[in-house]
């Protein structure tokens, strides 16, 4: 009980700071960079929930794909002067009051409402891992949504290609 | 309060997950730092969706997280081709330079 109470705010600790330090660095690499480590904490929260193919899926798909083709970009595209630059836009103290009556608002109505969560009962556990449920849910109930999300893919394939070529 | 992890502590980390990564999106001026930021928001809606699936001890909000994923993948190629486009044309990554639609 105590190593689960440990441990989540351990990976809270790692997801936040590595999103603060995120949006505030000015080095684009050194943001990408903390984005791993918040990803990192992110998937130790799903492990913590027993969460265990989608921990895979974040860290294969995450931390080993979507970031390298961040890395990648990053190096296509000239930085360097980018970073000399003011990194803030001039409305920023707007963007962060605005946001920051919004997160307490959610908050409050979270902790307020805390009790209101006992809307079902957890049903008894399932038999089998935690991947053999989610591929029957996956392959049984969500099939139509699972074949959409193969053409989404296919149609972000041909985007990008086509984006990233010499003349559009 | 702070002992028992309950549902709760989850989507308040969820949503300070989501208001950082609203701020980068709102303040930031570097492109590639803006949809770094948008991958920090979808990131908080799987974080809620997976402690919904813990609470009602169902592996729907685990497909739902591995959709959005789909989605965020989707996302990242399309914008860092677009990103890679505009850098060619304009040379600038700065969003508030591109103003073309702006009057």
């Amino acid at each position: 009980m105590w190593a689960d109470t440990f441990f989540f705010y351990l990976f809270a600790l790692v997801t936040l700071g590595g999103a603060m330090l995120t949006i505030t660095r000015r080095n684009a690499v050194h943001c990408a960079m903390s984005l791993i480590l918040s990803l990192i904490g992110v998937a130790g929260l799903f492990l913590l929930q027993r969460a265990e193919f989608l921990f895979a899926v974040q860290i294969v798909l995450y931390v080993g794909g979507i970031m390298v083709l961040f890395l990648f970009v990053i190096m296509l595209v000239n930085l360097d002067q980018a970073a000399r630059m003011r990194q803030f836009s001039g409305q920023w103290w707007l963007a962060l009051a605005c946001v920051l009556a919004v997160a307490a608002q959610i908050v409050y109505v979270l902790v307020r409402g805390s009790q209101a969560f006992r809307f079902a009962r957890p049903e008894p556990a399932a038999q089998g891992g935690n991947v053999e449920r989610v591929a029957d849910v996956l392959f049984k109930q969500y099939l139509l949504p699972f074949e959409l999300a193969s053409l989404l893919l296919l149609a972000a394939i041909v985007g990008s290609v086509i984006m990233a070529r010499k003349r559009i | 309060m702070l002992h028992p992890i309950t549902t709760t502590h989850y989507l308040v980390l969820g949503a300070a997950l989501l208001a950082i990564g609203t701020i980068g999106v709102l303040a930031r001026r570097n492109i590639v730092v803006i949809l770094m930021a948008i991958e920090l928001i979808l990131n908080a809606v799987n974080i809620n969706l997976i402690a919904f699936s813990h609470h009602l001890g169902q592996v729907h909000g685990q497909v739902f997280a591995i959709f959005v994923i789909t989605v965020a993948v989707a996302e990242a190629a399309v914008g860092l081709g677009i990103l890679i486009a505009l850098f060619r044309t304009r040379s600038t990554v700065q969003a508030d330079e591109i103003n073309l639609l702006k009057w």
